[in-house]
């Protein structure tokens, strides 16, 4: 095994992507993911955000550079089991329409052989961790809101504990008040689970109420990392244009705690 | 004259001929389904094989079904019965729309659903058979509703090659110019249709629904 440092969950050495055209979506990319905490990919459109989130659980593969997942060079893991060691959550969630949700949740234990109690346990455990009801288990996607579907993506992401946890803005589609309470429930999950978490979003506060780690991206680049803190104080001129697009300003800057919109000043 | 004489005077071989019919136009949709649904997936992987394989198989139905009929005579095994001719035709006819329903079914799916499965790590045989197929299944059972009616439609015509059916009914009616027996061919072939049809809607409308 390649002697990575053990508390860089996935690292990511000079990696690009380029579509067939030439044209790159990540340029030449270089970023540590820590262990056990939440690194937010935060930029705009067309940034590079959903397609290294992709990089990493191998939906995509790089035309350049290497990833290495705990250590280990991501092209050397099977595509299935290096996803189902990453739980994924994306914005359209993208539940089984045609599936109940607790068949949802219980899929991938399902295909992975768990024998159908022991599923069966690990679907009502993960309800109760996202805030589910246990009534709603017999229902389809289309008979939640868009809350209940986001818990659910975000139960089905964690099915089978995985160590890392892949969310593609998984908030966005929600109404600002429900998000805010999503947000909230997923800043006190996350102490509790403990996981490493990739977040991509556009949204700042979101950034700052759940990253540990912020990623700028610009145009498939790193344009900084920070943490929340330092994102509040830096004068790089991205960094500072994002906090006034969303009126953080430059005022003291106040570690997340709870459901408030964090860097909301 | 009555139209129903015939029908009312021969009813066992109406009902033998009807069966006949059934079996004729049941097999080749069978033949059809199990050619079209695994050439149907693959096509929906691979638009450029679509595009081939759709364009000859629709290219198909450019020939009239009785000269369709005629043509296999030549062809060896197939040729040397009837029914296997009749049975072969139908299956060439029926192909297309199970074909581009198969293949409009898959690629219709929300891509989302399937970004989502194939994330949390399905392998692809399971994405296909757990998710791909069963959210396609509505699309999927109306190209098999489309391709049963036009069976049993064309299975009339295969009576002129000597394949049976109730075309042998319509066909003796016409060189009889005999009303009363075109009408005990024409009649139970238009009920079967209509009983496919309205069945197959009924599961169609069903697996929809659910979705």
């Amino acid at each position: 095994m390649t002697a990575e440092r053990s508390d860089s969950a996935i690292a990511i050495r000079g990696v690009s992507y380029h579509l067939p055209g030439g044209c790159a979506l990540v340029d030449s990319l270089s970023l540590e993911i820590p262990a056990r905490l939440t690194l937010v990919l935060l930029g705009r459109s067309g940034s590079g955000k959903t397609t290294t989130l992709k990089l990493m659980n191998r939906l995509l593969d790089p035309t350049a550079g290497e990833l290495f997942v705990e250590g280990r060079p991501a092209k050397d893991w099977d595509p299935i089991r290096l996803r189902r060691h990453m739980g994924y959550a994306i914005q359209d969630v993208g539940l089984f329409p045609h599936y109940t949700v607790e068949r949802n949740i219980g899929l991938l234990p399902e295909v992975e052989g768990w024998p159908a109690i022991r599923a069966r346990e690990r679907v009502r455990e993960l309800m109760a961790l996202v805030g589910l009801d246990a009534s709603l288990a017999s229902r389809y996607p289309s008979e939640l809101s868009g809350g209940q579907r986001q818990r659910v993506g975000v139960a089905r992401a964690l099915a089978l504990d995985p160590p890392i946890l892949l969310m593609d803005e998984p908030f966005g589609a929600l109404d600002p008040l429900t998000r805010a309470e999503l947000q909230g429930e997923f800043y006190r999950l996350q102490k509790r689970l403990g996981k490493t978490v990739v977040l991509v979003t556009h949204d700042l506060r979101e950034a700052l109420l759940l990253g540990a780690r912020i990623a700028l991206l610009e145009s498939g680049r790193l344009a900084g990392l920070y943490t929340p803190d330092e994102f509040l104080r830096t004068s790089d001129a991205l960094a500072v244009a994002y906090r006034q697009a969303f009126g953080a300003g430059s005022g003291p800057s106040h570690p997340p705690h709870g459901p408030a919109l964090g860097g909301a000043q | 004259m009555n139209l129903l004489d015939y029908l009312i005077a021969h009813p066992h071989e109406v009902l033998a001929l009807s069966i006949e019919h059934i079996s004729l136009a049941g097999f080749s949709v069978g033949i059809a389904f199990l050619v079209g649904l695994p050439l149907g997936v693959a096509i929906a992987r691979r638009p450029a094989l679509a595009r081939a394989v759709l364009g000859v198989v629709n290219s198909i139905h450019v020939v009239p079904s009785l000269a369709l009929f005629g043509f296999l005579f030549a062809v060896p095994w197939i040729g040397d019965r009837a029914p296997r001719m009749a049975v072969l035709a139908l299956s060439l006819y029926t192909l297309l729309p199970i074909l581009r329903n198969v293949c409009a079914g898959i690629l219709g799916v929300d891509p989302a659903v399937v970004e989502a499965g194939r994330g949390l790590g399905l392998t692809e045989g399971q994405l296909l058979r757990r998710v791909e197929l069963p959210l396609a299944l509505g699309v999927i059972i109306a190209g098999i509703r489309v391709a049963v009616v036009l069976a049993i439609g064309i299975t009339t015509i295969a009576a002129a090659i000597g394949a049976g059916g109730l075309g042998e009914l319509i066909f003796r009616g016409l060189a009889m110019v005999n009303d009363s027996l075109i009408f005990a061919g024409a009649l139970p072939a238009a009920i079967l249709a209509l009983l496919a049809d309205s069945s197959l809607g009924w599961l169609e409308g069903r697996l929809r629904k659910r979705v």
